[in-house]
């Protein structure tokens, strides 16, 4: 391992922290995307509204004034509850609200919305004749869901899941700002500390850059299983 | 300001006459810096879309790797490479340029422009590949040389299939220079933590702040959807 003044493994931690935050963004984000698909293309008239809001608000606000909303703003609300608990009902429960998970909910909540709108459109992409094939073989609902449409409509959402990852990667940087040591904040402390902010900066924009290039590889592996028996037209 | 909005700021706790002016002056900040930043980044990235589609590897082949570069790692990370290492550079604390960069706002300018120059770059680059062979084919037939060709059809036809990828980036950038805070620069971000530390009112200021933002996302997206209905108009049907 690169020493780096002795800082190396520390960013090693810390860059173990920015996948993990990743990872369960993504993963948050997926879910929320695929509800606020359903919820776009839904008959009901609030759920649509609901989602409309929910994605018009995400794409007005910046991410960064979000995250220390939901930290700042999470931890007022979550000693409120405790308060309002101890006094009713003598419930002794109190849960501190660490940059963690306000960098999850934050970045869950920011792309599930961009996923949402990735999911419509690939929801509406797939034939319409192909639910209603589902629907004449007795498929239910569920069932539709899970053999027709996913399989097709993953195709149609991958390339635009890959898009938003990258984004969500880079966009994992931010939540060094609310305290929590990925390897962004690491290396600004050993950059301070040291006086010397290239020797820690480029490597972590070279860690950056080396995640985006191995999920670029591996979403195009995802992309031809996701293609496999479509016949592509020739250019 | 009218007495009477004074008078009604006065009855609040938080929403003051004082803070509001620290919003206001935040939103000074932010609407120069991205505003600066946008239109040297526009004037950086014209040029270097026109190299970048060139097909000489050596002239395109630098552009690739600059953009590549900007647009794969975080931008705090490019700011703090640029704030921080602005001043490790041996000697300039000595000549005038000191004088300018020991401001945060300019090494945020320069992150900014570079970072914000690296994508419109690449957007530009897909209008300028998208240009139908023919139209070139037409203006080389009329004699035309390649400066005329690139001024009168690829780069008026280039913008209008940009614009509309191009107001997104502006989106992004009015975003993303919420992390100007983080050098010290009282941006509207930065007025709202500073005001939410004061009070310990992390709503009213958040909230407060992300309805500014708001606001100015819909004024832009407002503008860039008149700006492509001007371009544009001879794409819609007639009659419509």
């Amino acid at each position: 391992m690169i020493d780096l003044k002795g800082y190396g493994p520390q960013l090693a931690e810390g860059a173990v922290v920015t996948i993990e935050l990743a990872l369960l963004s993504l993963l948050l984000a997926l879910f929320l995307g695929l509800t606020g698909a359903a919820a776009k293309l839904s008959a009901s008239r609030v759920a649509r509204g609901v989602a409309t809001t929910y994605t018009t608000i995400v794409r007005g606000v910046p991410d960064l004034v979000m995250m220390l909303l939901f930290y700042y703003g999470g931890q007022v609300l979550v000693n409120g509850i405790s308060d309002l608990l101890y006094e009713h009902y003598e419930i002794d429960w109190f849960f501190q609200f660490d940059p963690f998970i306000s960098g999850v909910l934050t970045i869950g909540l920011i792309f599930g919305a961009y996923m949402a709108e990735t999911f419509r459109g690939a929801f509406l992409a797939v034939e319409a004749g192909q639910i209603e094939a589902a629907r004449a073989y007795g498929f239910t609902r569920w069932h539709t869901f899970r053999r027709v449409m996913a399989p097709q409509m993953m195709r149609h959402a991958l390339p635009g899941i890959g898009n938003n990852w990258q984004v969500l990667l880079k966009t994992t940087a931010l939540v060094s700002i609310i305290g929590l040591t990925d390897m962004v904040r690491v290396a600004e402390e050993a950059a301070k500390a040291e006086r010397s902010p290239f020797l820690f900066f480029i490597p972590v924009a070279a860690v950056y850059l080396a995640l985006t290039a191995v999920t670029e590889l591996f979403i195009k592996w995802l992309d031809r299983r996701a293609n496999v028996g479509v016949v592509q037209g020739e250019g | 300001m009218p007495d009477f909005i004074t008078a009604w700021l006065d009855q609040n706790d938080v929403f003051t006459t004082m803070t509001m002016l620290e919003y206001w002056n935040g939103l000074v900040q932010t609407v120069q810096l991205v505003f600066l930043s946008l239109i040297i980044g526009l004037l950086v990235a014209v040029p270097l879309a026109i190299l970048r589609t060139n097909r000489r590897w050596w002239v395109s082949g630098p552009v690739w790797v600059y953009t590549y570069l900007f647009r794969g790692t975080p931008l705090l990370i490019q700011l703090y490479i640029i704030y921080y290492g602005l001043a490790q550079i041996p000697g300039i604390q000595e000549t005038f340029w000191w004088s300018i960069f020991r401001e945060p706002f300019y090494p945020a300018l320069l992150a900014f422009t570079l970072n914000t120059a690296a994508y419109t770059t690449e957007i530009f680059r897909g209008a300028i590949a998208a240009t139908p062979q023919g139209e070139i084919e037409a203006a080389k037939a009329y004699g035309m040389s390649w400066f005329l060709r690139l001024r009168r059809i690829v780069l008026p036809s280039a913008a209008r299939r940009a614009v509309q990828a191009y107001s997104n980036e502006v989106i992004f950038m009015l975003h993303a220079s919420a992390i100007a805070s983080v050098v010290t620069i009282v941006d509207l971000t930065g007025a709202a933590r500073n005001i939410y530390s004061r009070f310990y009112a992390p709503f009213e200021a958040f909230i407060g702040v992300a309805l500014i933002y708001m606001a100015l996302t819909f004024l832009l997206v407002f503008a860039f959807r008149k700006l492509e209905n001007h371009l544009l108009r001879h794409q819609r049907p007639a009659g419509g």
